[in-house]
């Protein structure tokens, strides 16, 4: 074993050599339940979001006004409650609450995704709510000027649009559940820190242990918020386009005579024309 | 130009729009027959807009009716969907989707709401856009283009779905003015193709030239309605004259 006396990259590599796997294994947790979590957080945010934003017009039939008002009521408070408490209560409620209460028993993992969906689904249906919400009025009109119903003007207009604006949101997301999974070592889920307090517990190292997982967070979330970026830069398109076809200059069909002149009138003219050369 | 079918394609009767305690259309009625091209006049804020909006319900009318080849769309039972599918609507702030190309644009409704397929909406889509010249440009984002060629793009996308009727809410009115021309030929091609429109405008000459009949609206009724001739020439309304008079004064 070693002791403090030693130097400390001597440390570090011992603690490499001993720990490396431990570590490894601890990241995959961590970013697979930020990853997971934050897809599921994403899933549920939308759907919630496009609840809110439903429309209640006058014409619709009574029962589907009541049941959206009661949907929606449900929607707020769930939003209230787990944007409005700590995670890890959350997670122990969650976790020892089923348990003790309901007697489901699940496993911490599973557990962990699930206190991190609902977790990021609060927080997202109210960015994908603004997203929504910023999106002009004109766009909605304009799909349902050519016929379009409420879902497919989401799906195909807004959404797309909505989705690109809370695009960063999302990362932000992305980012804070990497780092904040930690708090799932209170229901043991061995994730990094977990895996790093456990390190120090069993070789007496502490600082250089968790400066090593300073690091290996660091990269992590570096490596998403830099993914993110070029996913951003992708969804965006080519600043410039190409023109096509024949007609280059884009000169409209009937402008393609004199312009300021009806058929009629340039077909009047043309004969009159061909008469005075006759 | 007009059929010789007597079923109006648009008839409204009655129409009240109330947004809260104002009164922004009273007993509205009007008949749109086939081959009809009416352009709607009058000052800003009497209503022009909102009847526009109600006819393809954009707005829900307070009351009356909006009978669609005879068929109220009114009643419940009518497909909202079906019905705007086949009315047209081209804006003042053109709307393009943004996050589409000008093609996408054209094609998007063809291929959701008429289930048509992927070729022949684009066949569809590009009919349209060369008719209205921006072929070259099926590549470009809304936000790539000119204010006259998005207007150009706009009209060319309702086109695609082949309505029976198109409504233009002042189409002009948010370009610049050397790009007003572009449009107005754009919409005067329609005219001589026959097509039935509604037209919302602050273009004078455009509406003398181009309409079968011209309604003129003044706080919220329809003060008058007759051929171009007449209301331009010699409208028997005291309000239309004035508005004409001071209109004409402005624009000189």
């Amino acid at each position: 074993m070693l002791t403090a006396s030693k130097g400390f990259w001597e440390m570090v590599s011992y603690l490499i050599k001993v720990g490396g796997k431990d570590f490894i294994l601890g990241a995959e947790k961590t970013i697979l339940l930020a990853v997971v979590g934050t897809a599921i957080g994403c899933i549920i945010g939308f759907l919630v979001g496009i609840v809110q934003t439903i429309p209640i017009q006058p014409r619709d039939v009574l029962i589907k006004k009541i049941s959206l008002k009661i949907v929606r009521i449900i929607m707020s408070v769930y939003i209230e409650v787990f944007r409005g408490t700590p995670m890890i209560i959350q997670a122990v409620v969650i976790y020892y609450g089923s348990q003790e209460a309901l007697g489901i028993n699940m496993t911490a993992m599973f557990a962990g995704f699930v206190i991190i969906s609902i977790n990021t689904g609060a927080y997202m249906s109210e960015s994908v709510r603004g997203g929504i919400d910023s999106i002009d009025r004109g766009q909605t009109e304009a799909a349902k000027a050519i016929g379009m119903t409420h879902f497919q003007t989401m799906f195909s207009i807004v959404f797309p649009q909505a989705l690109r604006n809370i695009l960063p949101q999302i990362g932000n997301n992305l980012i804070i559940n990497i780092k904040d999974s930690s708090v799932l070592m209170i229901i043991s889920v061995d994730e990094l820190f977990y895996t790093t307090r456990t390190l120090v517990g069993a070789y007496y190292i502490t600082y250089p242990t968790y400066l090593i997982t300073c690091v290996i967070y660091l990269s992590m979330t570096f490596t998403c918020s830099r993914l993110l970026r070029w996913y951003e830069r992708k969804i965006d398109g080519p600043d410039s386009y190409n023109l096509t076809g024949t007609n280059p200059k884009g000169i409209p069909v009937q402008n393609r005579r004199p312009t300021g002149l009806t058929m009629q009138m340039f077909n009047r003219k043309y004969n009159d024309q061909r008469s005075a050369m006759r | 130009m007009r059929n010789d079918n007597k079923t109006p394609v648009i008839e409204v009767r009655h129409l009240v729009k109330n947004f809260g305690k104002v009164e922004v259309l009273m007993d509205i009625d009007f008949k749109t027959y086939p081959g009809d091209v009416i352009c709607v006049i009058g000052s800003s804020g009497s209503g022009k807009s909102t009847l526009l909006r109600c006819i393809n319900l954009l707005e829900t009318p307070t009351g009356g009716d909006i009978l669609f080849n005879g068929k109220n769309i009114m009643d419940r039972k009518t497909s909202v969907t079906d019905y705007r599918a086949k009315v047209g609507m081209v804006f003042q702030q053109f709307n393009l989707f943004n996050n589409m190309t000008v093609l996408q644009n054209c094609m998007t409704g063809q291929i959701k709401v008429l289930k048509r397929s992927k070729k022949e909406a684009e066949e569809t889509a590009m009919k349209y856009l060369t008719q209205v010249g921006m072929d070259p440009y099926i590549n470009a984002k809304p936000h790539q283009i000119s204010g006259g060629q998005k207007q150009r793009v706009a009209i060319a996308r309702a086109l695609a779905m082949e309505p029976e009727v198109l409504l233009f809410d002042e189409p002009t009115s948010a370009l610049d003015p050397e790009m007003v021309g572009e449009v107005l030929e754009v919409m005067r091609e329609l005219v001589e193709n026959g097509l039935t429109m509604i037209i919302v405008t602050h273009e004078m000459a455009f509406a003398r030239d181009v309409s079968t009949r011209v309604v003129f609206m003044d706080k919220g009724v329809i003060a008058e309605e007759d051929t171009p001739e007449i209301i331009f020439n010699n409208p028997t309304n005291p309000r239309t004259r004035e508005f004409l008079a001071r209109f004409m004064h402005d624009q000189d």
